[in-house]
């Protein structure tokens, strides 16, 4: 499957999850759970910066029209996408590591710990962005950092979780570039 | 001008980073002109659509609840129906009345319009229901909108040709006035996006009379929803330290969790008191 197939067909998928599934369970009024971002997580390493900012926009763009009130996630997306580049750059284990594979994941990223930085930060981000955007209308400073802090513990299992059980056989590229 | 167009270069992608941040953050501060603009039309058709296929499946899990409102719903009108009153035969000669008004000719006020709920969200801190009606079936901005057992739900605030967007009491923005059944004192309706179900008073004076378990109605000031549309059930009051009010907490008598079908209130008389109302913010 050709990788812009594989993303839109993904992209479809975690939205659907998204709005018809997670948004519909209440679990505690601390805790959002968010699926969709994984979209922003697995795409490929090659991707240029200005079409990452363009899909962040989209992607918030797309969750926002289901929830009538335009701009939020957009927000947060946007934000996600700016920071990921400098991420990985950061956490990538070997000089040339990000051509040698296609996507971050466990494996391309030389381990658990470091995905686990790479996808909690950019997870804690989002929701750091998307709450305070939306806590400008209730200003309540506790109760902001409470429920980040608990909606990135859950959004991080739930990343975990959907990592180990969708395995992406990423193949080791040699030489290719 | 070179160097503009190199600085422009160098920091390209943290200048369009900040340009589709600016562009976010316009959407949220000006959300309702814009959503009129864009959103109205192609978005919520599109979303609408798939969030009729959506509620095609799901409305089946709760067939139950669904028939129980209506039977409860019916049973109300049943004992509404003229056939169950009689006239009392007073056997007296009629006095003609000098008014030339007929007292006695009903005419229509309000319009109930059934819809139903293809989407529905609690979760969040703005809460809206999607309804399967819109401008072709007569549905305005501003209109209220009830469940079945007629208990306030929210007020539309979006329509487009075939659906119609309601802002429910679960909004923050939310600001319906509401009174008690009781006393008559009117307060404002709030929502601090904590509990579903549960929903604020503000503005009742410590002289009135409350108890646990009191009705609170709709006070018919606004032209959306007539007066005395039930909203809920006194949970439980506060008495606010620094001023003469209480804080009341009510649960709903709409619950926000099932609802399947609601009724929209198309009040014959809002045209006329629109107009009156804009001669007073057109006076200089």
């Amino acid at each position: 499957m050709s990788v812009l197939v594989k993303n839109i067909f993904r992209f479809v998928f975690l939205m659907l999850i998204q709005v018809f599934v997670l948004d519909k369970i209440r679990l505690h009024q601390m805790i959002t759970p968010y699926i969709y971002i994984i979209f922003m997580l697995w795409l490929p390493f090659k991707t240029n910066r200005t079409v990452l900012l363009i899909l962040g926009f989209i992607l918030g763009f797309t969750l926002d029209s289901f929830r009538h009130h335009p701009g939020f996630h957009t927000a947060a997306c946007v934000l996600m996408a700016y920071c990921r580049p400098f991420l990985i750059n950061l956490l990538i284990p070997q000089e040339g590591a990000e051509t040698n594979y296609e996507e971050p994941s466990f494996k391309s990223m030389g381990g658990i710990l470091p995905y686990l930085i790479y996808a909690g930060t950019l997870i804690f981000l989002h929701n750091f962005w998307l709450f305070l955007l939306e806590a400008w209308q209730f200003a309540d400073g506790l109760y902001f950092l409470l429920k980040t802090l608990a909606s990135t513990s859950i959004c991080i299992l739930m990343v975990l979780i959907t990592e180990m059980l969708f395995s992406r056989n990423q193949k080791f590229k040699t030489n290719t570039i | 001008m070179r160097n503009i167009f190199l600085f422009i270069r160098t920091h390209f992608n943290l200048l369009f980073f900040l340009f589709l941040q600016v562009i976010s953050i316009y959407f949220i501060v000006n959300y309702s002109k814009y959503h009129q603009a864009a959103f109205g039309s192609t978005t919520n058709n599109f979303t609408g659509k798939i969030n009729t296929k959506y509620n095609s499946v799901q409305q089946y899990f709760h067939l139950k609840q669904t028939n129980d409102s209506l039977i409860k719903a019916n049973e109300l009108l049943y004992n509404k129906l003229s056939s169950n009153f009689e006239l009392t035969d007073t056997g007296k000669k009629s006095v003609t009345d000098t008014i030339m008004v007929d007292s006695i000719k009903q005419y229509r006020k309000i319009r109930y319009i059934s819809a139903k709920v293809i989407s529905n969200s609690i979760t969040l801190q703005s809460n809206y229901l999607v309804l399967n009606k819109g401008l072709n079936d007569g549905l305005k901005i501003g209109m209220g909108v009830v469940d079945p057992n007629n208990a306030v739900v929210g007020i539309i605030t979006e329509v487009n040709e075939k659906y119609a967007v309601v802002m429910s009491l679960l909004h923050k923005d939310s600001h319906i006035s509401g009174k008690l059944a009781k006393g008559e004192e009117t307060g404002t309706l709030n929502w601090d996006g904590s509990m579903v179900n549960y929903i604020t008073l503000n503005g009742i004076p410590k002289s009135a009379k409350i108890a646990k378990g009191d009705f609170i109605i709709s006070s018919g000031f606004s032209t959306a929803l007539p007066k005395g549309l039930k909203v809920g059930y006194v949970d439980a009051i506060f008495k606010e330290t620094s001023t003469n009010l209480f804080r009341i907490k009510f649960r709903t008598a709409a619950n926000f969790y099932n609802i399947q079908y609601v009724y929209v209130i198309e009040n014959v008389d809002q045209e006329g008191v629109k107009q009156i109302m804009s001669k007073i913010k057109t006076q200089p």
